[in-house]
């Protein structure tokens, strides 16, 4: 059996296997003897935790919060305040709306609610078949483009909704890269 | 000392105070909100703002150091302006109909919109998602109505070593509260209701039995007897403009009889026969251990606070056989009630209805306690807290201050001096040392007014350390023996304690835990606002009733007497096991 590598799922073999939980766990609890004793120690160990998971599950969290001696509620309220983090697996692809000023002046909200009615999932949710994860983004810079939708690192300007449906398509169809694409690559 | 001045003032105050310790000194108010005593301030709330000469932007006077020669404006407009700014912004994105809220008596957010004469609050800001959680049977959290000031956070940590509560979420979705947006029943609460004490708003409430009490007096066929725990005695005047640490137990049982009980009757009663079972469960532990040499949990750990034995199944499951078997006061006398005196008085037990009067939310929770019953009877029906009792009195137009002083009712009413310091922190051992004592020894415990003044006060963990000598020959077996009991109260001490005797072993026999600062005075359903001072005077208040009573010790209360000649038989007894007596179970975190 190979050891797994430092800080990344699925392996660097470029094939699509995964490591088994039983791996994941001892390396989580790994992560927590390298920085228990560290101030200030609580976030790296949780960025870890997140590389090698994908997400920060509820056992990740509770077994994180008993290794570092707080509790779950603490952890879970750190876990929720950064917005880096995430308890729930994310989709191949993140379709965060700008709801800045600028574009939710500019109908962002209607895009959101056409992504949520094409999806069929709310904000912060991901849909079944772990295709899509839907986030609110604030300002990314684009705002003269108003709307603005991006996708994994792909900006959409000027979202009309009519149009949300036909663009989830395109996504699936390749025009935008998959997240799981882009860590192996 | 360093020189400060504040407002047109000059002091000399310790190097590293606050702003609003020196503030305080003088006599000057600054408002606050987050902050809370003997807490390390936390600067969240922003309430407290001031100016300080040369800064550049004003100061929370709670979390600002003073330094030689600073210059405070605690009352400039520049200041007031910023602190009703504060208010604003607080009331737009709080959610609450002040005169349909529990809190309309005793709002600290209500109280300084007044003080800072906000008049309107001009827009509405963003909100969490609104969500009640009424789950537990001790309390419901209103999100909608929390100002984020964390001070339950502080106390369910710090103070109760719980920490059941943190903020999740950030910014105007943040939510105080377990972990993934689970309610209270879901995670390893233990009802204390330490958090609701001390929130200055109505996002943490009691929840309320008052409804199902006024439907059960107003039942014919139903008889509705009272208890009322010892701690309320010294505490319920203050909701009717009494000061701290006056006693009201003669009007609280006119006025008791005034809203319609059949029966007004005292849990110290029980805490009586309490001290006489729990008595005998640990001299016969030590019988156990030193004279059959059998292995027996000890030390014993005191079981009247349902918030500590929740804390002991949630957290420490190796110290349950160490758990007294005694059910607590409250559950004991609607044991009794139900039994002995329905009997006396020719009732079925389900026509008798029995209410409590507890400081405490947790009594909610055990009263609820699925053992807590015998041949399907509830032991006891409803439990009010002490501010739900006061609303009653007031509901009822009770002129509260006018009343008479009456007794409680026989036979269920009559009490010792050691029945009434079960209210606080200490009480329940020196209670137990009165009795066990004397029954070992035939001599009074020798100590000066019978008060054992190391387990006193108000420090967390404390211990006392008694040589037995001079016993009868039956307890022979404890002579020379030195008896070693501890004392904590919070269950942030009693984190500490246990995990000590966890890691070093336990030199005590006998321990007695309580949930809250204080003990029961210091409950999470006492008049608010419970600190340090007011802590004290109650407990002042509770010691004066023990001294005033001639019968000061547990074995000599007649009516328990007459209790154990007539129904129960003998302590530690059959019909004692059945009703008296419960079992504890490991619950998972
Ligand atoms: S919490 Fe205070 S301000 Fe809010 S509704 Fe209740 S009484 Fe009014
Ligand atoms: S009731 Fe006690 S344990 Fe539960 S959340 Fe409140 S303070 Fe914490
Ligand atoms: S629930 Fe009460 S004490 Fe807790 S943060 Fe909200 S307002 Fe403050
Ligand atoms: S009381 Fe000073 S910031 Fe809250």
């Amino acid at each position: 059996m190979t050891s797994l590598p430092a800080s990344a799922a699925p392996c660097s073999c470029a094939c699509s296997c995964e490591p088994s939980e039983t791996e994941m766990f001892a390396r989580l609890d790994e992560v927590i003897s390298e920085y228990r004793e560290k101030p200030g120690g609580l976030i790296p160990a949780l960025q870890t935790a997140q590389s090698v998971f994908g997400y920060l599950p509820e056992t990740v969290i509770r077994r994180i919060a008993e290794g570092f001696g707080k509790t779950v509620s603490e952890v879970a309220g750190v876990v929720t305040f950064y917005s880096f983090f995430t308890l729930h697996p994310r989709g191949k692809y993140l379709v965060r709306v700008c709801l800045g000023t600028a574009c939710y002046v500019r109908g962002g909200k209607d895009v959101l609610d056409a992504f949520k009615k094409k999806l069929q999932i709310e904000v912060g949710e991901t849909t079944p078949d772990r295709q899509f994860s839907l986030e609110v983004g604030r300002c990314f810079g684009a705002c003269g483009m108003a709307p603005v939708v991006m996708v994994n690192d792909t900006v959409y300007q000027r979202v009309k909704p009519a149009r949300v449906g036909e663009m989830v398509n395109q996504i699936v169809a390749g025009a935008v890269v998959a997240a799981s694409e882009k860590e192996h690559t | 000392m360093l020189n400060v001045t504040v407002n047109t003032q000059k002091i000399q105050v310790p190097e590293g105070s606050t702003i609003l310790q020196a503030a305080r000194q003088m006599g000057v108010s600054i408002p606050t909100l987050c902050n809370l005593e003997k807490r390390e301030a936390i600067g969240a709330c922003r309430v407290c703002l001031v100016e300080v000469e040369g800064a550049r932007i004003l100061q929370a006077a709670c979390s600002t150091p003073v330094h030689e020669g600073m210059v405070v404006r605690t009352h400039s407009a520049q200041a007031r302006a910023a602190r009703r700014q504060v208010v604003e912004m607080l009331l737009s994105e709080h959610d609450g109909n002040c005169p349909t809220c529990d809190r309309s008596g005793d709002c600290e957010l209500r109280a300084l919109a007044e003080e800072m004469g906000v008049s309107q609050v001009p827009f509405e800001g963003m909100r969490a998602k609104p969500h009640i959680d009424d789950s537990t049977p001790a309390l419901v959290r209103d999100n909608s109505k929390c100002i984020k000031c964390r001070r339950c956070v502080t106390v369910c940590s710090e103070v109760q070593g719980v920490g059941a509560l943190f903020p999740q979420g950030r910014g105007f979705q943040t939510v105080i509260g377990p972990a993934f947006t689970r309610d209270l029943a879901e995670v390893a609460c233990v009802q204390c209701g330490q958090c609701a004490a001390v929130c200055p708003v109505g996002a943490i409430v009691e929840k309320s039995c008052i409804p199902q009490v006024w439907k059960a007096i107003e039942n014919p066929h139903l008889h509705v007897v009272v208890q009322t725990a010892p701690a309320i005695r010294a505490a319920l005047g203050e909701c009717f403009g009494y000061e701290p640490g006056t006693r009201v137990t003669g009007k609280m049982a006119a006025a008791l009889r005034r809203l319609g009980f059949d029966g007004v009757f005292d849990t110290n009663f029980t805490a009586d026969l309490t001290i006489l079972e729990e008595g005998t469960e640990l001299l016969t532990r030590l019988k156990t251990a030193l004279v059959d040499k059998q292995p027996v949990a000890l030390p014993m750990f005191t079981s009247c606070s349902p918030g500590w034995i929740n804390f002991a199944e949630f957290y420490f499951p190796q110290f349950l056989p160490n758990i007294s078997t005694c059910k607590s006061p409250q559950q004991m006398f609607g044991a009794v009630a139900k039994s002995y005196y329905a009997q006396k008085i020719g009732r079925k037990p389900e026509e008798i209805v029995v209410v409590s009067v507890m400081p405490c939310t947790a009594k909610k929770f055990e009263a609820q306690r699925p053992e807590m019953e015998s041949h399907g009877v509830r032991d006891v029906d409803y439990v009010l807290t002490t501010r739900e009792l006061a609303k009653m009195i007031k509901e009822a137009g009770i002129d509260f201050r006018a009343l008479p002083d009456e007794p409680m009712d026989a036979p269920l009413g009559l009490s010792s001096g050691a029945a009434d310091i079960f209210a606080n922190t200490g009480g329940v051992m020196e209670a137990a040392l009165r009795t066990a004592y004397e029954i070992v020894t035939g001599r009074e415990l020798p100590v000066a007014n019978l008060h054992v003044s190391a387990i006193a006060g108000l420090a967390g963990v404390k211990e006392a350390a008694l040589t037995i000598t001079g016993t009868k020959p039956e307890w022979n077996f404890l002579e020379g023996v030195e008896l070693k009991v501890a004392v904590s109260h919070g269950l942030g001490n009693t984190r500490r304690l246990l995990e000590h005797i966890k890691a070093h072993g336990s030199p005590y026999h006998f321990i007695e835990v309580m949930t809250c600062p204080g003990g029961c005075i210091g409950g999470g359903g006492q008049p608010r606002f419970t600190d340090d001072a007011v802590r004290l005077k109650r407990i002042g208040a509770i010691y004066s009733e023990d001294e005033s009573k001639k019968m000061r010790k547990s074995h000599e209360n007649p009516d328990v007497q007459k209790l154990y000649t007539e129904f129960l038989g003998k302590p530690l007894g059959e019909k004692s096991h059945h009703l008296l007596h419960t079992k504890y179970a490991h619950k998972a975190k």
